[in-house]
């Protein structure tokens, strides 16, 4: 099975993804996580506003058989959050890094994403 | 090392994902257990369940080792029936649930057990044990190793099984068993399944399983949907609901008093009579959560104020419902509907009800 792997984005090793637009940085999970949890039916995220630190976590999914928690790829400032998600967390399965993005923040520092996997680097850690 | 069903190998081509389960490597997931789960409930699901353990008993004592080994009466199952019982210890714990068939007349035995994946070497060792304390005339033989089952079950089951099938599947009721033919194999067909739909359990040899599975092009179910399609109906499940170790629970603290007759004679009646009259300090109860979360096994429950209650059995969203819900055992004042506890998710106190299951009627 071969997943989506965009190359718009950056990766953490625990398979969340971050994708800068416009100086704002949107987070999700990727393709490959989606599969991974099967069904997702609840989503917990932070609220705008709440600060975010690397590699720590800030939320959790949940899938019909699993709970995972998921970690910040880089630090800054919650902007948005995916509301849509509370109604329809199925999004997060059926376009991980579209309809189903986490929550977009404010980078305290850009430099953190030179330091994440690079598409190439994270079709490998997968394959 | 895992055992593996006669069908491993065409579920791992299928692309199944696998897990342990009572010793077996069992298929999880082919597809997702939403789709699994939805094609049970609207259509039709297949299943294999050939883990499952096959104990068949016969001899002149055949009924009354049955009879004194399972707390529900199995002198009242006629050739070709079935019913759900417990195997209960002195102190009238739990030690497996099971079906209880009594095989047609001129099949080879008289009794057929289904005991859960993992427990049919231990379930022969008791019944011989007891037949030879007992003196009693009796052969057990496990046989799990020679059958194949295949669960074949939803609303549409009884029609794609008449197209493969010798039988007059229309005229069978629930929990009957009979013999005939299936995709030109020699079966055991019976109306039972953990489901809470219409459907067939099919026993069949080892060997012929495959042709068998293959007759029927419907969606193929892992023990993700069985799990939440068992929970749905508040049906238990063993090692998780009920464990004689970790989770030692009496038939009446599980909520399957049905399968309990006081009548007879069995190994742990005493026990039950006397919880029976007192009536059990707790008792299995459906939980449904109002506030947003998933309830899962092991989460602490308490009352409004905090105070420790229970514990999360079995819990999950609900497919079919789209609603969260959770078994739990409780203190006895918690057993009636619509009382109002906490579920600690996480950490947070998350407020939901109680209920009778099952949560979905069927």
């Amino acid at each position: 099975m071969s997943f989506d792997v965009p190359d718009d984005c950056r990766y953490l090793e625990s398979h969340e993804w971050v994708r800068l637009e416009d100086g704002a940085a949107r987070i999700g999970v990727s393709d490959f996580a989606q599969d991974e949890l099967g069904d997702v039916v609840f989503v917990e995220l932070p609220a705008a506003g709440d600060e975010l630190s690397r590699d720590e976590d800030f939320g959790v999914v949940e899938s019909i058989k699993a709970v995972s928690d998921v970690y910040a790829p880089i630090s800054g400032t919650v902007t948005a959050v995916n509301e849509a998600l509370e109604n329809e967390p199925e999004l997060l399965n059926e376009d991980p890094y579209g309809e189903g993005w986490l929550v977009e923040v404010e980078p305290a520092d850009e430099d953190e994403l030179d330091e994440l996997l690079s598409p190439e680097a994270y079709r490998d850690q997968i394959e | 090392m895992s055992r593996e069903t006669p069908l491993h190998a065409a579920h791992d081509a299928a692309g199944a994902t696998f897990t342990d389960f009572g010793g077996w490597d069992m298929p999880v997931e082919f597809d997702s257990i939403r789709t699994e789960h939805a094609a049970v409930r609207e259509a039709c699901g297949r299943f294999d369940v050939s883990h499952m353990g096959e104990v068949v008993i016969s001899g002149a004592d055949a009924e009354r080792l049955t009879q004194r080994l399972t707390t529900n009466d199995a002198t009242a199952l006629d050739p070709g029936e079935a019913h759900y019982a417990a195997a209960t210890r002195e102190d009238g714990v739990m030690l497996d649930d099971t079906v209880v068939y009594r095989l047609p007349e001129a099949t080879d035995g008289e009794f057929l057990l289904v005991p859960n994946a993992g427990h049919d070497e231990e379930a022969v060792d008791r019944w011989e044990e007891y037949a030879d304390e007992q003196g009693f005339d009796v052969s057990v033989d496990n046989r799990t190793a020679e059958y194949g089952l295949i669960a074949l079950q939803g609303p549409d089951a009884p029609d794609l099984l008449a197209d493969e099938t010798d039988l007059d599947v229309d005229d069978m009721g629930r929990f009957e068993v009979t013999e005939g033919t299936v995709a030109g194999v020699d079966a055991l067909v019976a109306t039972t399944g953990y489901t809470g739909e219409a459907g067939f359990e099919l026993f069949v040899p080892w060997n012929e399983t495959g042709a068998v599975w293959d007759a029927f092009d419907v969606q193929r179910c892992g023990l993700g949907a069985r799990d939440t399609l068992r929970l749905e109906m508040g049906f238990l499940l063993s090692g998780q609901d009920f464990d004689p170790e970790d989770e030692p629970r009496t038939p009446y603290e599980a909520g399957i008093d049905f399968v309990v007759k006081l009548d007879t004679e069995f190994v742990g009646r005493d026990a039950l009579e006397q919880q029976y009259e007192e009536g059990p300090d707790e008792e299995l109860v459906g939980l449904e959560l109002i506030d947003r979360g998933v309830p899962r096994e092991g989460y602490e429950v308490t009352t409004p104020d905090g105070e420790h209650l229970g514990h999360v059995t079995s819990g999950t969203m609900s497919p079919t419902l789209g609603d969260p819900i959770a078994l739990a055992y409780l203190p006895s004042e918690y057993t009636s509907p619509d009382e109002i506890v906490r579920v600690v998710v996480r950490g947070e106190p998350k407020k939901a009800r109680t209920s009778v299951p099952p949560f979905l009627n069927r």
